[in-house]
């Protein structure tokens, strides 16, 4: 294994790696959205029943992660263009690395009560 | 250290130059130069476009995904609201259309492109990459036109 470099197992890396996943699990929900949203097609009750598990307390939960994939993937994907046309991006992708986590913890606090609020009132009462 | 100045680190070339002012050395392409031999898939622009695509994709999906998440989960109650009657308020809009039907072209070809680079990246096996790639651009296929004939020919009377 070659050392630690400016990259390896740095920032840049670490970033790389989870827009990646990020990206490849939002593929796969979308496919799966269109399909759910197709039954639209099929009958209002077929599409009430499938949409009635979008808001169980666990679908809920998955939404939540969904939100924080989706969030981190646009903040950060806004980072590679900074870093890829702006002349001064590469030489402070650190910072907007950090300027990208700060603004994704703020989004992720404010999303809690809005998507889990529902779920924490069906779990708990209202 | 006593250096000499008049031995130079290069030694004397062998043999005598093949050519001159009248017999110019032949020209060698750059490495990456596009000529009739190079393979098909060099010949284009496909990957520049690509990559272009991916920014340019991106930024007008940033707007696009974020207002959905804000229509679909946060505002008036968040998931809750959301069922038969509110699909069809809102696609009673052509407004609202275009931008689902937008949103549903840009994030199946911008997935599809991210997907494409992360099988051209693992896949190793001639055979393993043409199966995944074969899959993901039919079900890329699939969902693009499935998406787009539910949004043009939804029909809120449908019972």
């Amino acid at each position: 294994m070659p050392a630690g470099t400016l990259y390896r197992g740095r920032e840049g890396m670490w970033s790389w790696v989870a827009h990646r996943v990020t990206g490849v699990l939002i593929f796969f929900f979308l496919f799966v959205h269109v399909l759910d949203t197709a039954l639209v097609r099929v009958s209002p009750e077929a599409y009430d029943e499938v949409v009635a598990t979008y808001k169980t307390p666990i679908v809920a939960l998955l939404e939540y992660g969904l939100v924080a994939a989706i969030l981190f993937h646009a903040l950060n994907g806004l980072r590679v263009i900074a870093v890829d046309f702006w002349a001064k991006g590469p030489r402070y992708q650190k910072q907007m690395l950090w300027a990208v986590m700060s603004i994704w913890i703020v989004l992720m606090a404010g999303a809690v009560y809005p998507v889990l609020g529902h779920a924490a009132r069906e779990l708990f009462g209202s | 250290m006593s250096a000499d100045l008049s031995k130079t680190a290069v030694g004397p070339v062998e043999g005598v130059s093949l050519y001159d002012v009248d017999n110019p050395a032949p020209l060698i392409d750059p490495p990456r130069k596009r000529t009739k031999r190079s393979p098909k898939s060099a010949r284009g622009n496909f990957e520049l476009a690509a990559w272009l695509f991916m920014r340019l994709s991106g930024v007008v999906l940033v707007v696009l995904v974020i207002g959905h998440l804000l229509i679909q989960l946060v505002l008036d109650g968040g998931v809750s609201k959301i069922g038969f009657a509110f699909v069809a308020g809102r696609w009673a809009s052509p407004f609202w259309q275009v931008w689902d039907l937008l949103m549903l072209w840009l994030a199946m070809l911008h997935g599809a492109n991210g997907l494409r680079t992360v099988i051209n990246d693992y896949a190793e096996r001639p055979s393993t990459r043409l199966w995944l790639k074969g899959l993901l651009y039919t079900a890329t296929v699939f969902t693009i036109l499935l998406g787009t004939l539910v949004i043009f020919t939804f029909d809120p009377n449908i019972r």
